[in-house]
């Protein structure tokens, strides 16, 4: 945990909502519904720039849906929010991608018919071969090509998957395929990295490395928001923890204060969640991959509004 | 003259062959090589229809004939198949107009080494517009094209209303024949949505389910020799064995390997291929009257209907009860409905999953065969690719009333079925179908859950 | 028996027009479905308002230049109209919009009421349009041999046909070879895996969809010029059939790959055309007749697709790791 913004952080009121000295991210009125059930209800959230923001709740929280429409995958019922002050609600994906907000997905998205480095090259920006015109041109594109594959091979010495470079990334171990995800993320040099369940399905030798890379995004410069539900997973690298419980944000606070906080409590146990059973941190790789594949199997819903679980995937059909 | 007029898929064969064919004007003789297409034109008045230009259209050749000074005319072809035989109305000598005018262009089967003939009668069109002492649905007076081994086509379930402006006695009718249509068109496809309900595939061989009732029942009651009510229960129960059949042997085992969703989407259209040319195989490209006397018809108001399509209809509403009856207050029926609305909960609520959609694939191909079966007798005939024909109008159903819900499929297809019957009444009748297609893309679009789905929860 | 006639017979399939046409359509569908993912089951509606584009235009006295452009035009309104609204669908409903968008297609342009326009379900005679076409070719009327193939020069059944039809052909392979190995055709590939992460990555993927969908879209009409130049434009006879066979070569081939298509289309109709022959001469027209032994070289292309599809989805040129058939 970085000393300074855990300083910058020090005078921060520990409430729900509480304002931010420099806001990179700042939502208001976020509701989300499906049928009859409220998934999301957030009345004020501020991510702070620069730092690492756990986002964490029981399952069924309404993180990952919160998630989904931070970044355009899924359209709120009312809200709105501002990323470095522009206006980003009803604004698709891709340009909130661009805008510099990139995500990751807790089922890992790698692309796994396609080799590493090209999940890594296609999470560059700026290349002009990728308009149908200029793609017919080689030299046109040719140039840029090579600065984001000497760009891509730097990322992928860091995160230790250089020589995967020519597998396809099904091939990958699942932690791996976290990490290639991440990484790839990082391409398009992002202001802000909103990461899914990073630790999910990753086995326990890789943990340590991964939350590594996330300490040195922070220290980088780049502003990390990510989901987990397990507080002990959080607790060594975030300098912030935000907590929803039912779609509500119920507690902010610094991650040594907020597990004492009687509302996170309350969300933990007096929901009669159970934080661990049905986390798919604890399932081995292969059953998470096996439901993974249930789930793609199962093809129904596309992952607008990415499900919280391989089950409820499922049963969205 | 009023059933099976156009041809809706003719396309049998689309092989291609080198070689082109200088057009034959001159009589032609059958060679083992080739093969004759040919007739005689005379006007209404017996009079040889001369200079008349008739394109005779294969697959691997296109031939142009003209008729000589005796109304005679010829085509020579090379290749075996399917032909298109087109008069050019506008040729015609003056004042003589096509008897039945839907019946151009015309498809003939040609077997090298023989002749075939393709007969355009000449003279006043059979049916005027719109008035009520025309025999309208189902054609009572149909008296078989003249050389039936042309006709591969099912276009035409109603095709008593063509032209003549809108008038209530003509509404009447063809919202008679719509809902006629539309009960037997959900019998059809509420297979096709239970199927798609269990297992998410959507199944583009149900047609070819529908044809083998048709075809079924026409074996056992002109070939067997059997009464028509046995051989359409022997129909059904062999559609519904082909059903169990098919699942125990393809995809069952597809689902086991989890072949995706959309592989298996393929493989239902490389079956419907293989079915539909087996049919053609073994039975011919040409109609197949399942009943072989003309109907009789029954006059209730300003209606006409016929009384196999009243009969057709009676099984169809007690069987869709049967149905209903079963989905909605049997265990199997209720497990049915689990098994359609979340898979992965009732497998684990202790339903066996597999077992439901087995008899999901038995229950729905007998449906379907039922549906060809009633469908066939409505039609007056049935064909290799009646339920190919069908198959996009079954999917408008189904999809309208909501994917997978089976009330759906049974609204979805009366609405459908209206929507044909009644479009004749302001467009073409020949592009009805396109209207039932329009809605489903519209649906499609604006509402995918369905007029009876709820909207739901995505990811 | 006679070997020669059969195999020159065979042979000829291998650069007959319709299947320099099949190919054709098959590497533009290839764009939509191997590249991108999306489902298009309604490619024959593509090739038919082609032929109907270039037959109409022409008809009306349009030089052959214009109706080329003509029978683009139509490609890509098609495609657009089909697109905006369908591409945020699921794939299973681009499936069925499309098979129904193209059924509209032929059957309005088969109904009597655009006599005037399309000829009805008689169609187009080849005549009536080829006029311009012919007049370009540079070699003199009469026919030629080259070794076992004897065609006219000009006429319907041509080489002039053979010969623009496989320019076209090898144009668009080069075409999908340079985009298959640009950052475009990655983008496309990602987009086939998996759109969503495509969509995290700030690519615009409706847009890349679009595209695929009308540059699919007008090789298939160019595929539909060349397929009624030596024929007519017959509206029933580029149905829901020409759809699956289209299919059929793309995953015989293998998707996803340059020359797949072009692989595919000489197989199927040189075994069609094998089936056929062989069939007449071997088996006793007691036993099948010729109708007969056409409609099991039907049979067979049912089962191969079938086959195909479980066995060997990567087709004969894929790459399984590369292509699964898995679209969302």
């Amino acid at each position: 945990m970085s000393a300074e913004t855990t300083s910058t952080l020090a005078g921060v009121s520990q409430e729900p909502g509480a304002a931010k000295p420099d806001p990179i991210l700042v939502a208001d009125d976020v509701t989300r519904r499906f049928g009859g059930m409220t998934a999301v209800d957030v009345g004020h959230l501020e991510v702070q720039r620069g730092a690492i923001t756990a986002l964490i709740g029981p399952n069924g929280a309404g993180k990952t849906t919160l998630f989904n429409l931070l970044t355009g995958f899924d359209q709120p019922n009312s809200g709105r929010w501002t990323f470095e002050g522009r206006q980003l609600a009803g604004v698709p994906a891709a340009k909130v991608s661009r805008a510099g907000m990139v995500r990751t997905f807790q089922l890992t998205k790698a692309l796994s018919r396609m080799t590493v480095m090209e999940n890594m090259r296609l999470g560059a920006s700026d290349q002009p071969g990728e308009r149908l015109l200029q793609a017919l041109v080689p030299p046109l594109w040719k140039p840029r090509e090579r600065e984001i594959t000497a760009k891509a091979e730097e990322l992928l010495e860091r995160f230790k998957l250089l020589e995967k470079k020519d597998d396809f990334a099904g091939s990958l171990s699942g932690g791996q395929r976290k990490l290639l995800e991440m990484a790839r993320a990082l391409m398009s040099d992002p202001t802000m990295v909103m990461l899914d369940e990073p630790m999910a399905g990753v086995n326990p030798a890789l943990t340590q490395s991964l939350l590594g890379h996330i300490q040195g995004l922070r220290d980088g410069g780049t502003t990390v928001l990510f989901v987990e539900h397990d507080m002990h997973m959080v607790r060594h690298i975030s300098d912030w923890v935000a907590v929803m419980a039912e779609g509500r944000l119920v507690a902010e606070g610094p991650p040594g204060g907020v597990m004492a906080n009687p509302a996170v409590v309350d969300a933990y146990l007096g929901a009669h969640h159970d934080t661990d059973l049905g986390d798919d941190s604890l399932l081995s790789d292969e059953v998470a991959e096996q439901l993974e594949a249930e789930a793609e199997a199962e093809a129904e819903a596309r992952s607008h509004g990415q499900a919280e679980g391989p089950q409820t995937d499922e049963g969205d059909r | 003259m009023l059933a099976l007029l156009a041809v809706l898929v003719p396309t049998s064969a689309t092989a291609a062959s080198g070689l082109p064919l200088a057009a034959a004007t001159e009589a032609c003789a059958p060679t083992p090589e080739s093969a004759c297409i040919g007739g005689t034109i005379r006007t209404a008045a017996g009079e040889p229809a001369v200079g008349v230009a008739l394109q005779v259209a294969g697959v691997d050749e296109t031939v142009d004939a003209t008729t000589g000074p005796d109304g005679r005319w010829s085509a020579a072809v090379t290749s075996a198949g399917t032909y298109t035989v087109t008069l050019d109305a506008a040729t015609l000598p003056a004042g003589e107009t096509l008897r039945d005018p839907a019946q151009n262009p015309r498809t003939v089967e040609v077997t090298l080494g023989q002749s075939a003939g393709a007969l355009f009668p000449l003279g006043a069109p059979s049916t005027g517009g719109g008035d009520t002492d025309d025999p309208p649905s189902g054609g009572e007076s149909t008296t078989p094209a003249p050389e039936a081994s042309g006709e591969p086509g099912l276009d035409s379930p109603s095709p008593g209303a063509r032209g003549g402006g809108i008038n209530w006695d003509r509404v009447a009718q063809q919202t008679v024949a719509g809902l006629v249509f539309g009960t037997l068109l959900a019998l059809a496809s509420v297979g096709l949505s239970l199927i798609f309900g269990t297992t998410g595939l959507s199944n583009f061989a149900h047609g070819e389910q529908v044809t083998l009732g048709g075809i079924l029942a026409y074996l056992f009651t002109q070939v067997v020799g059997l009464p028509l009510l046995l051989s359409g229960a022997i129909a059904v129960v062999l559609a519904a064995a082909s059903g169990w059949l098919q699942d125990a042997v393809i995809w069952h085992p597809l689902r086991k390997r989890r072949v995706g969703m959309t592989q298996q989407l393929i493989v239902t259209i490389g079956l419907a291929i293989t079915l539909q040319y087996v049919y053609q195989f073994f039975l011919g490209g040409s109609s197949l009257r399942i009943v072989r006397s003309n109907p009789q018809a029954v006059n209730i108001g300003p209606v006409y209907i016929t009384q196999q399509s009243l009969i057709s209809v009676g099984i169809a509403v007690v069987v869709l009860g049967a149905v209903s009856y079963f989905l909605l207050a049997t265990r199997i029926g209720r497990a049915t409905r689990a098994v359609s609305d979340n898979p992965a909960l009732a497998a684990a609520s202790g339903i066996t999953v597999d077992r439901i959609i087995r008899l999901v694939w038995t229950v729905g191909a007998g449906l379907a065969g039922l549906g060809g079966v009633t469908m066939g007798l409505y039609l007056n005939a049935t064909a290799w690719n009646m339920g190919s024909t069908l198959l996009l109008l079954m999917f408008a159903a189904v999809t309208l009333g909501g994917l997978g819900t089976a009330f759906g499929a049974l609204a979805g297809s009366i609405v459908i079925g209206l929507v044909v019957e009644l479009s004749n009444l302001v467009i073409p009748s020949d592009m009805r179908y396109a209207g039932a297609l329009v809605i489903l893309i519209l649906v499609l679009l604006l509402r995918p859950q369905g007029i009876l789905g709820r909207a739901e929860r995505i990811g | 028996m006679d070997w020669t006639r059969i195999l020159s017979n065979v042979a000829g399939e291998l650069i007959a027009p319709t299947t320099a046409a099949y190919a054709l359509a098959a590497i533009g569908l290839n764009v939509h479905f191997g590249l991108t993912g999306l489902l298009n089951f309604g490619q024959a509606g593509f090739m038919l308002l082609g032929a109907y584009g270039f037959a109409i235009s022409t008809i009306a006295g349009w030089p052959l230049w214009a109706a080329v452009l003509v029978a683009i035009g139509c490609s890509v309104v098609f495609a657009l109209v089909l697109g905006i609204p369908t591409l945020k669908l699921r794939g299973d409903y681009l499936a069925i919009v499309t098979i129904a968008a193209a059924e509209i297609v032929r059957i309005v342009g088969r109904s009597t009421a655009l006599t005037n326009l399309t000829g009805a379900s008689s169609g187009l005679r080849g005549d009536s349009y080829k006029e311009t076409f012919q007049e370009l070719s540079p070699f003199d009327d009469g026919t030629s041999t080259i070794g076992p193939f004897t065609y006219a020069n000009n006429a319907s059944n041509s080489w002039w046909v053979r010969i623009v039809g496989w320019a076209l052909v090898l144009l668009a392979c080069l075409l999908i070879w340079r985009l298959l190995n640009s950052p475009w055709g990655r983008v496309l590939k990602g987009i086939r895996e998996d759109e969503d992460a495509v969509r995290s990555l700030g690519k615009n993927v409706y847009g890349y969809k679009m595209q695929a969908l009308v540059l699919g879209g007008v090789i298939g009409s160019l595929a539909g010029v060349v397929y009624v130049m030596p024929r007519a434009v017959q509206p029933d006879s580029m149905g829901r059939p020409m759809t699956f066979w289209v299919w059929t070569i793309l995953l015989l081939g293998g998707a996803a790959t340059v020359f797949g298509p072009v692989l595919g289309s000489m197989l199927f109709w040189a075994a069609l055309m094998l089936i056929k022959t062989v069939g007449r001469e071997l088996i006793p027209s007691t036993v099948m007749r010729a109708e007969q032994i056409e409609q099991f070289g039907w049979i067979v292309v049912g089962v191969t697709l079938m086959l195909l599809v479980i066995f060997r989805p990567q087709g004969i040129l894929g790459d399984k790791k590369e292509l699964a058939i898995n679209v969302r």
